[in-house]
C-alpha cells in the first residue's frame, strides 16, 4: 500500500516550497508591535539583499528610532548609528568601501527632525547610498510623541490636542525636497500594508539597490506605514486611518525616476 | 649662537613671509629654526607679526617677550615693541609713517628707509627684501648661498623668476641701513 | 637624504597621517586648524595613496563619519577646535561606546563658546575626564612641537588599533600655527581590505559564510549586559594607565623646584628652566607627553625631591587638579594660567614660581597669585 502524505508532510517537502522566509532574516522574535510594517519592510530588504546575492557585499546603517534592533533582525554587518546620523555613517562607510552595498534604515523622527542636516547633505553629495525611510508620523519608540511627519491636527503624546500647525509647524515633506536634489536619482514612495503595495515596494527597493550598484547617486525609498500603538488603533484600524490619512498628505509612487530608460 | 627676533608691522607688508624666508635660510644653512605668527583676524589689514628664532641649540620656547632684534614696520608695533627689546639689543625701523620715535638709550637702533626706496624702484613686493637686507648686514647670520636657498624653498615654483630680483633687494638693504645711535 | 621641512603644526600632522597610512579624512573647517584639511585638499591625498579627504557639513556629520569608517576597520580621523570638538562629543562617545580606534585633533583656542581663536589649554577636563557622556577614557597625546605633531599622527594611529580606543592629539593655536623643522619618514602602505578583514575580524567589512555577523552598537537594553561591558572598557583604561604613559623629563635630576607643563606652555617652561637656572634657582620641568594616562607615579617620585609644583597651563587650573591627586598633598603645588588665548611669557613663569616658592617663607600663606593678580 503506497504511503500517503499527510498534509502537512507535502508542505514540509522542500520541493513543494513557493515562498519561504529569506535566511538573512535572522530567527530572533521581532521586537515590533504586532501589526507594525517595520517586519515587512525589514523582510522585503533582506529579500532582495538575498535575491541579488549581496550579503557579502552589505553594510547596514540602523538608526536610533523603534527600529534601532534591527541588526538583531537582519543577518548582515551593520552599525548602530547615533540618533539621525546614519547617512553620515553611511558616508563614511561609502567613501572607504566604495564596493559595498550601505543603506540606512530610518524613521521620521531619526530622519526628518534631529538627522535633517545629515540627510539633506548626503543626498545633495549624491552619496552612492540607498536610504530607506520608515514613515509613520509618530515616535514610537519613546512612546508616541509628534513627529516632523506628524499630521495636522493629531494627536500624540507631546500634541495631545492635536498638532497645531500654527505653533508647531507643519508636516515635513522631506521626501519631495529631497527629491528636488540633483543628487538624489532615484525616490519613491511606498508601502506595505496590503500583499500589491507590498509587491510594489519591493520593486521600488530593488531599483534602489540596483542602482546603487551602478554609482548613481542616492536612492531613497520611503515607506509611509502605521504605527498602530503610538496611533492607538486596533492594526486594521490604523491600515485603514493610514489610507484615509496618511495617503492624502504623503502620496504613493515614484517621485523621482530617472529619465533614461 | 641663539638669535630671537621680531618683525612686526601691517598685514601686507610681507612681515610674515619675511619670518619664513629667514626661517627656511636658518634651516638650510642647519640651524634649529621656528617662525611663530600672529594669526586671526589681523592676517587681513590690521597689525601682523612673527617671531623667529635662528639657534645652533634645540630651541626652548617659540614664544618669548623679549628679542635680541626687533625689526618694526608701524607706528603700532613701535610701541608695542620698543620696550621687549633686550638690553643692548637692536632695533631697526622703517621712519616711514613713524611719528613716535624710539626713546631708549640701552640699544641700538638703526633705520631703513625701504618704503621709500621700494617707491622709488617702482617695485613695492621688494618692501620685506630691503628690509631684511638691513637685518642680514646688521646680523650677517645666514650666508648668501642659503638665503637662496630660503628663497627657493619659501617661494613657490611660478615666483621663482623674481629670485634675482629679491637678492637685489637684499643686497640693496645692506646698503640702505643707516644707525641711529648705538647704547649708551 | 633625510626629507626636512618647515612646516605648520597643523601642515606637519597632515602630511604625518597621509604617511602613517590613512584612509579617510573627514572635517569641517574652523580656526585655527584649518590648514589640516587645506593641506590634504592641496596635496592630493587620493591619487597619493588613495586616502579619502571629505568636507563633511558640519562636525556632527564629520565625526559619525569617522565613526562609520572606522567600523569598517579603516585608519580614519578628523580635526577641528574647541567649538567644533564640542559638537563632536555625541559621536566620541558612541565611539567610546562601541570600541572604535580613530585620530582626532583638537587645536585648542579660547573658549567658552566662541572664545578667540588664539591659543588656549582650556579643554583639559574635556579631552582627558571624557567630554561625552558615559564612564570612557581617551588616550590624549600633548604634542609640544610641530616635530611631535608629524609623530603623534603614526604613533596615534598604532595606539588607537593597539587598544581599540580613541586617541585624541590635544594640541593648541601655537602648535598649529607655529613652524619648525620637521624630519618625515617612509610612507606606510594603506591596509588592503583583505588585510583588514584579517587584522581586524570585528570590523564590518560585509558577513561572508566563513563567520558570524558582526555588528558595531553601543546599545545593550539588558543593564546586567552593560555593567559587564562597561566593566571590561574600565579594565583597558587600567591597562592603558599601566603600559602607555609617555612624559619628558627637562633639568628634573638635581630640581628643587618643579614646574609641570605640557603642549606650547611646556615649551615656554623649557626656556624658564633655562633662564631660573641662568640665575641660580636649581628648577626643572616634568612634561606630561601622555595627559590620560597621565604621568602620576613620576610625578609622586619628584614629589619627593622637589620643595614644590607649579603647573602651568592656558586655563584657570585643570590639570594642576592632577598634579595634586598624583603628589597627594606629598608637597606644595601651586597653579599658573593665563586665559582668552593669552599665552604666558617665559620670565613671567618663572616670577610666579619664585613668588610661590621661594621669596615667601613657608609658613606664609600663599596667595594665588596667578590668576588674581591679572585679574
Amino acid at each position: 500500500m503506497n504511503y500517503i502524505p499527510t498534509r502537512e508532510e507535502i508542505i514540509a517537502d522542500h520541493d513543494n516550497v513557493v515562498y519561504e522566509r529569506t535566511c538573512l532574516l535572522t530567527d530572533n522574535p521581532l521586537s515590533y508591535c504586532p501589526g507594525c510594517g517595520h517586519g515587512t519592510a525589514h523582510r522585503l530588504i533582506m529579500e532582495v539583499v538575498e535575491e541579488m546575492n549581496l550579503q557579502a557585499d552589505t553594510i547596514g546603517v540602523a538608526p536610533v528610532g523603534c527600529s534601532v534592533l534591527a541588526y538583531d533582525f537582519m543577518n548582515i554587518d551593520m552599525q548602530q548609528a547615533a540618533h539621525g546620523r546614519a547617512p553620515a555613517v553611511a558616508t563614511g562607510i561609502k567613501r572607504l568601501m566604495p564596493d559595498k552595498f550601505v543603506f540606512t534604515y530610518q524613521g521620521d523622527g531619526d530622519l526628518a527632525a534631529i538627522g535633517t542636516g545629515e540627510t539633506l547633505h548626503a543626498c545633495n553629495r549624491g552619496e552612492n547610498i540607498t536610504i530607506f525611510f520608515v514613515n509613520n508620523g509618530i515616535y514610537g519608540m519613546t512612546g508616541g510623541q509628534m513627529a516632523p511627519t506628524t499630521l495636522p491636527n493629531m494627536k500624540t503624546a507631546t500634541s495631545p490636542y492635536g498638532r497645531d500647525v500654527e505653533t508647531m509647524g507643519y508636516p515635513l515633506k522631506i521626501t519631495e525636497l529631497i527629491a528636488m536634489l540633483p543628487g538624489t536619482y532615484f525616490v519613491s514612495r511606498q508601502s506595505v500594508h496590503t500583499p500589491a503595495n507590498v509587491r510594489k515596494a519591493k520593486k521600488a527597493i530593488e531599483k534602489a539597490i540596483q542602482y546603487q550598484k551602478l554609482n548613481k547617486g542616492l536612492c531613497f525609498v520611503e515607506i509611509v506605514s502605521n504605527c498602530n500603538s503610538g496611533w492607538k488603533m486596533t492594526p486594521e484600524q490604523s491600515n485603514k486611518w493610514m489610507e484615509e490619512n496618511m495617503f492624502p498628505y504623503y502620496p504613493l509612487g515614484d517621485i523621482k525616476v530617472p529619465k533614461e530608460k | 649662537m641663539t638669535e630671537e627676533i621680531i618683525i612686526a608691522g601691517f598685514g601686507g607688508q610681507g612681515v610674515l613671509s619675511m619670518g619664513k624666508i629667514l626661517a627656511y635660510s636658518g634651516m638650510m644653512q642647519n640651524k634649529e629654526v621656528s617662525w611663530f605668527p600672529s594669526y586671526g583676524p589681523e592676517m587681513r589689514g590690521g597689525t601682523a607679526n612673527v617671531t623667529v628664532i635662528i639657534s645652533d641649540e634645540r630651541i626652548s620656547s617659540p614664544i618669548l617677550n623679549k628679542f635680541d632684534t626687533a625689526i618694526i614696520l608701524n607706528q603700532q608695533s613701535m610701541d608695542k615693541f620698543e620696550d621687549s627689546v633686550k638690553p643692548g639689543g637692536v632695533l631697526i625701523y622703517d621712519p616711514n609713517g613713524i611719528v613716535r620715535h624710539p626713546v631708549r638709550k640701552d640699544i641700538n637702533v638703526y633705520t631703513i628707509d625701504a618704503a621709500d626706496e621700494a617707491a622709488r624702484l617702482g617695485l613695492s613686493k621688494v618692501f620685506n627684501m630691503l628690509v631684511l637686507g638691513a637685518f642680514l648686514k646688521l646680523k650677517p647670520l645666514i650666508e648668501p648661498e642659503y638665503m637662496r636657498k630660503g628663497l627657493e624653498k619659501s617661494l613657490p615654483m611660478r615666483h621663482h623668476n623674481l629670485i634675482p630680483e629679491n637678492e637685489k633687494a637684499i643686497e640693496r638693504g645692506k646698503q640702505l641701513v643707516k644707525l641711529e645711535h648705538l647704547m649708551n | 637624504m633625510k626629507d626636512i621641512r618647515l612646516m605648520k603644526g597643523n601642515e606637519a600632522i597632515a602630511e604625518g597621517v597621509i604617511r602613517a597610512g590613512c584612509d579617510g579624512y573627514f572635517g569641517y573647517p574652523i580656526t585655527p586648524q584649518s590648514e589640516v584639511l587645506e593641506y590634504l585638499m592641496a596635496t592630493k591625498t587620493k591619487e597619493r595613496t588613495g586616502m579619502i579627504t571629505l568636507q563633511a557639513e558640519s562636525e556632527i556629520a564629520s565625526i559619525h563619519m569617522v565613526y562609520g569608517g572606522a567600523a569598517c576597520g579603516k585608519r580614519v580621523m578628523t580635526s577641528s577646535s574647541s567649538p567644533g570638538i564640542s559638537l563632536m562629543q555625541e559621536g566620541i562617545s558612541f565611539m567610546a561606546g562601541t570600541e572604535l580606534p580613530c585620530l582626532l585633533l583638537n587645536v585648542v583656542r579660547g573658549g567658552p563658546g566662541l572664545g578667540t581663536i588664539q591659543p588656549s589649554q582650556s579643554d583639559y577636563f574635556q579631552a582627558v575626564k571624557g567630554g561625552g557622556h558615559g564612564d570612557y577614557k581617551m588616550i590624549v597625546l600633548a604634542p609640544a612641537s610641530v616635530q611631535e605633531m608629524y609623530d603623534f599622527a603614526k604613533l596615534g594611529f598604532e595606539l588607537a588599533f593597539k587598544h581599540r580606543i580613541q586617541v585624541m592629539v590635544l594640541s593648541d593655536g601655537a602648535i598649529g600655527q607655529m613652524m619648525e623643522k620637521v624630519e618625515l619618514d617612509e610612507q606606510i602602505q594603506r591596509l588592503t581590505d583583505a588585510e583588514i578583514k584579517q587584522k581586524y575580524p570585528w570590523a564590518t567589512t560585509g558577513k561572508t559564510p566563513d563567520r558570524e555577523r558582526n555588528i558595531i552598537t553601543s546599545l545593550d537594553l539588558n543593564p546586567v549586559k552593560q555593567e559587564i561591558i562597561n566593566i571590561n572598557l574600565q579594565k583597558k583604561f587600567k591597562h592603558i594607565e599601566q603600559t602607555e604613559v609617555r612624559f619628558e623629563r627637562i633639568m628634573c635630576d638635581d630640581a628643587e623646584y618643579l614646574f609641570v607643563a605640557y603642549g606650547s606652555s611646556a615649551r615656554i617652561c623649557q626656556k624658564a628652566v633655562l633662564l631660573g637656572r641662568e640665575r641660580g634657582i636649581k628648577v626643572g620641568l616634568l612634561r606630561p607627553i601622555t595627559l590620560f594616562p597621565y604621568p602620576s607615579k613620576e610625578l609622586a617620585k619628584l614629589a619627593k625631591q622637589v620643595k614644590g609644583m607649579l603647573s602651568v597651563e592656558m586655563s584657570a587650573g585643570q590639570m594642576v587638579e592632577d598634579v595634586r591627586l598624583s603628589v597627594n598633598g606629598a608637597v606644595p603645588v601651586e597653579h599658573y594660567g593665563r586665559l582668552g588665548g593669552i599665552m604666558p611669557a617665559p620670565d613671567e613663569v618663572l616670577n610666579v614660581l619664585e613668588n610661590k616658592f621661594i621669596r615667601l617663607s613657608v609658613n606664609t600663606p600663599r596667595l594665588c597669585l596667578g590668576i588674581k593678580k591679572i585679574l
